[in-house]
């Protein structure tokens, strides 16, 4: 979709995009977070249609991407073990390990089962007691209340035969960890709406202070993205850095305070290691102790699984926004979503699989929205 | 992952635990947690991630969030098969 009729209010689109235009007298770059946002970006054609001077960067905000490989390694070595049930997203299913997936784990007998919810895999580990149900509890801050209940359930209901594979992701952390890195470009963040939903802003302004970048809570609808932007850069043309709230209508500056209690009670802070990226530290949640018999690591003895990352995948750099997907050469030759080096091609959040989705084949000054040459799954 | 898509709670089974809901996503119905947004009526609007209600939605930004996700076939996506895209995508399909 790359015209702007095709927006749900064409004027209001145009009208923000003639206001940013307007505003913007120098170039800025932009960073979204979210990987849902980046796929309605994409999608949509937002950057295309945004003045030369604002430029979009694409951030780490994809969970599925920046599940470390090594995480992925251990998924496969439980699902394919006899009398486990493996429970997972579907969006996990066709991510990379080393030499499979759990789309073909399945296929070669694993018992792999989709769940729409963490409390799904709870209760078919309550209704077949003689089986190890395993839930692959990856995300950010938005999915860890729901994971985190699951596990609460579980010590409730006394079900032994429960846990879960964490691979919990925090974003203020990779917000810090991009702004420190040398080559960081960006000016601004359009900051992931839901996680704040659920967490509210209070860890923001610190960063906003810090690094001097205004700091705009934004949603996902073109629309949202919008005035995301619009916001984000007429503060830095006022020289501002403030955290704004573009998506007042489902973020409340406390967050969801229920959720965020059942976090901090289920999970605790850990340094972890991003896919692509690396170890950041204090970037992940863990199992408390007090849930610790709940970690599928530790019961099924997975800890040591270490895995090294194909050279050849630039993952890691589009995910800390150093590099557009088409700038890796293997973008689109020996990386496709068929046959997917890195999980940012496979996931439908990811910038490589919108970009070529939307056969952004040729850098960004390619025409969007045309119909992909394969079949994917884009989620915005 | 991120999708969190809005939905008119439709029926609250009080005696749940946790607190469950019957959700409405523009026809598509299925049941949500309510644990997080304990104060939440019938007839009201949420947003829903990975089955739990995280915050409540006021009717007319709901109603428009549906009829974009709608148009854009991404309710079919939420709710779709997961097994039949992973094998269309592997090339099996």
């Amino acid at each position: 979709m790359k015209y702007i009729d095709e927006f749900n209010d064409p004027d209001l689109a145009r009208r923000l995009l003639d206001e940013i235009s307007a505003t913007a007298t120098r170039p800025w770059a932009l960073m979204e977070v979210c990987g849902g946002q980046t796929h309605s970006i994409i999608r949509h054609g937002i950057d295309q249609l945004l003045p030369e001077q604002v430029e979009l960067i694409h951030g780490p905000g994809c969970p599925v991407c920046v599940t470390p490989l090594e995480v992925i390694d251990k998924a496969l070595e439980i699902a394919a073990r006899p009398g486990v049930i493996f429970c997972s997203f579907g969006d996990m299913l066709r991510v990379p390990g080393t030499d499979r997936d759990l789309f073909r784990v399945k296929g070669e007998g694993g018992d792999v089962r989709v769940v729409y919810s963490p409390l799904d895999a709870l209760e078919l580990a309550r209704r077949n007691p003689d089986r190890e149900v395993v839930f692959f509890a990856i995300g950010f801050e938005t999915t860890a209340p729901a994971n985190a209940m699951a596990v609460h359930q579980a010590r409730r209901l006394s079900l032994t035969n429960f846990s879960l594979l964490v691979s919990h992701v925090r974003v203020p952390p990779a917000i810090e960890a991009i702004m420190t890195a040398p080559a960081c470009r960006v000016q601004g963040f359009l900051a992931a709406g839901h996680v704040c939903s659920v967490m509210g802003t209070a860890e923001y302004p610190e960063l906003a202070e810090r690094f001097r970048v205004p700091l705009v809570v934004t949603g996902f609808e073109p629309l949202d993205i919008l005035e995301g932007i619009r916001r984000a850069v007429r503060q830095l043309e006022r020289g501002e850095h403030r955290v704004e709230n573009a998506y007042e209508r489902a973020v409340r500056a406390d967050g969801n305070p229920a959720a965020v209690r059942m976090i901090e009670e289920v999970f605790e802070v850990t340094d972890r290691n991003w896919r692509g990226i690396g170890l950041i530290p204090l970037s992940g949640w863990r199992l408390t102790e007090a849930f610790r018999a709940y970690d599928a690591e530790h019961r099924f003895d997975v800890t040591d699984i270490r895995t090294e990352e194909p050279a050849e995948c630039r993952a890691g750099e589009v995910l800390q926004g150093l590099i557009k997907p088409t700038e890796c050469a293997a973008f689109g030759t020996t990386c496709t979503p068929r046959t997917p080096l890195g999980a940012t091609m496979v996931s439908s959040e990811g910038a490589c699989a919108a970009y070529y989705l939307y056969r952004r084949m040729n850098g960004p000054t390619a025409q969007a929205g045309q119909a992909p040459r394969e079949e994917m799954n884009p989620v915005a | 992952m991120c999708l969190a898509v809005p939905g008119k709670v439709v029926a609250i089974d009080d005696s749940a635990d946790p607190l469950t809901g019957l959700i409405d996503f523009g026809g598509v119905q299925k049941q949500a947690c309510l644990e997080y947004v304990p104060e939440v009526r019938v007839g009201e609007y949420v947003i829903v991630h990975v089955g739990f209600a995280l915050q409540r939605l006021d009717e007319e930004s709901a109603l428009a969030s549906l009829k974009l996700f709608e148009e854009l076939g991404l309710l079919e996506e939420e709710f779709g098969d997961a097994w039949e895209q992973a094998a269309k995508e592997a090339g099996t399909a």
